[in-house]
């Protein structure tokens, strides 16, 4: 034993059917036995120990785990994980760089953008698909973009500054 | 919240799809985005055996021409359909959940749910979509109006899948849907599809459907009889919209009394033509 404690896990019963996926996350790519049943909300948290994405709602309604499926925002507790066998995932874990923020999350940082910051990671990834999509969006638009995303704090208007100025930074940091 | 355990299938050919269902009998579901069916199955509302995943069927995604008609397969998401130019259809959809929920959800599975607060039924019942299905025996294409049987209930078989839906090009139609709800990712309290078609400037056919007024979409026939050869004219379109809750059976829940409903359909149902008309 390499600690004090090590986790033992059970096989699952011999009648339950698991599934071999296989699927890139945050550039890596993870092959992992599965459940059918198993939702890629908790193979990220639990499986992959990816705890940035949060279940907030498990209603499919607050968008707290809302990740980049292919790319595009999905809420991660709505998606089974062997849907996602063979496919891309960006978790807010994929967001900064080796040495360096996301502009989004500096964005955040400054412009005091998050509270408790439960619904921060939901709401950086949506904001990520957002500005991919429209580098140079308005007001109306961020809060459009974000409407899936629900933060108990009510700090929307931060919410959508921080938005709004990594919108900035990043048009300046692909202008130069 | 997990649900109850299940087997999992991701055929590649609508044949081997079917053939799964008929043989899981009762005990068969089919997924597509999954946007309303995994909530069901987390609240543990279900527990299918099995779980037949459409998803890899990608000859159900995209939208072709067939003539005079559009056919936009099942598995053609909201975001998709969002982004095309199919009359009605693309704004409607755009008006489905919010973007996370319109990049999973799809037309066929929206269609087959056929929840009575759900747009894309309504869109369907006003453009007389043509909803093709596949069975162990063959193919069969029924009418939307034949469709939608009750609240959740369509004439969809356990083993059957919808694969297509056909919708017509409308050229010279314009169209509109107006949608009100109580927060911007919420269902529709009361929404109205509205499409017109005019000739020397007056209406020459109008069609009118409804959302939410009852347990599946409907068509407000009235509205659609007394708009039919009138001028372009907001006094004749308000006149023909107070028309728009006859026949119809709203529920009242904890968002809308009936009587509210039935006021808004009749607001809606003005202003949803207005628009569609450029007024
Ligand atoms: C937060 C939220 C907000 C939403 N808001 C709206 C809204 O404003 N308006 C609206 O209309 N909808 C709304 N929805 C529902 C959304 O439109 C769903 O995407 C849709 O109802 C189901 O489509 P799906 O592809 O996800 O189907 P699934 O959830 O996979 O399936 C739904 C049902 O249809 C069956 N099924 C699916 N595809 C087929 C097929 N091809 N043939 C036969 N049976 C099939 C399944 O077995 C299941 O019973 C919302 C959902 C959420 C989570």
């Amino acid at each position: 034993m390499s600690g004090l404690f090590e986790e033992i896990h059970e096989q699952p019963a011999a009648d339950v059917p698991t599934r071999r996926v296989s699927i890139t996350v945050n550039g890596d790519k993870r092959v992992a036995q599965v459940e059918p049943r198993l939702l890629l909300a908790h193979l990220l948290r639990q499986g992959l120990k990816l705890t940035g994405t949060h279940t907030g709602c498990d209603t499919t309604n607050c968008g707290a785990c809302t990740v980049l499926f292919d790319g595009k925002p999905i809420k991660s507790c709505t998606m089974l994980a062997v849907q996602a066998d063979g496919h891309e995932v960006t978790t807010v874990e994929g967001l900064a760089g080796a040495s360096e923020l996301h502009p989004i999350q500096e964005g955040f940082k400054d412009e005091h953008g998050l509270q408790c910051g439960f619904c921060t990671p939901g709401m950086m990834l949506a904001a990520k698909a957002l500005l991919e999509e429209n580098p140079d969006p308005t007001e109306d638009e961020v809060r459009w973009a974000l409407s899936g995303n629900l933060c108990r704090c009510t700090g929307y208007q931060n919410i959508v500054k921080s938005v709004m100025w990594a919108a900035k930074k990043m048009q300046a940091q692909s202008a130069s | 919240m997990i649900p109850a355990a299940f087997d999992y299938i991701r055929p590649s050919t609508v044949e081997d799809a079917v053939n799964a269902l008929a043989d899981a009998g009762e005990e068969g579901k089919v997924l597509a985005g999954g946007q309303s069916l995994l909530p069901v199955l987390r609240l543990r509302l279900a527990a299918p055996a099995l779980l037949v995943d459409l998803g890899g069927l990608s000859q159900l995604r995209g939208i072709r021409e067939d003539g005079d008609m559009l056919v936009i397969g099942a598995m053609t998401t909201h975001a998709e359909l969002a982004a095309s130019s199919v009359p009605l259809l693309a704004q409607v959809a755009a008006t489905v959940g919010d973007r996370q929920v319109r990049h999973r959800g799809t037309l066929g599975g929206s269609l087959s749910h056929a929840d009575p607060a759900g747009d894309l039924p309504t869109a369907a019942v006003a453009l007389d979509a043509q909803m093709v299905l596949a069975g162990p025996h063959g193919r069969r294409t029924v009418a939307a109006s034949d469709f939608f049987v009750d609240l959740f209930t369509t004439a969809l078989a356990p083993d059957e899948l919808l694969i297509e839906v056909r919708v017509p090009k409308l050229q010279g139609w314009q169209t509109h849907y107006t949608k009100v709800g109580r927060t911007a990712q919420a269902w529709a309290t009361v929404a109205v599809a509205a499409a017109v078609r005019r000739e020397n400037g007056s209406i020459a056919q109008a069609r009118v459907a409804l959302t939410n007024m009852g347990p599946t979409p409907v068509r407000a026939s009235a509205v659609e009889q007394a708009l039919a050869g009138v001028a372009v004219d907001g006094d004749a379109i308000a006149a023909a919209a107070a028309h728009a809750a006859e026949g119809t059976a709203p529920a009242s829940d904890t968002t809308a009394s009936a009587e509210y409903r039935s006021h808004l359909a009749k607001v809606l149902t003005r202003r949803a033509l207005l628009a569609a008309v450029g007024r």
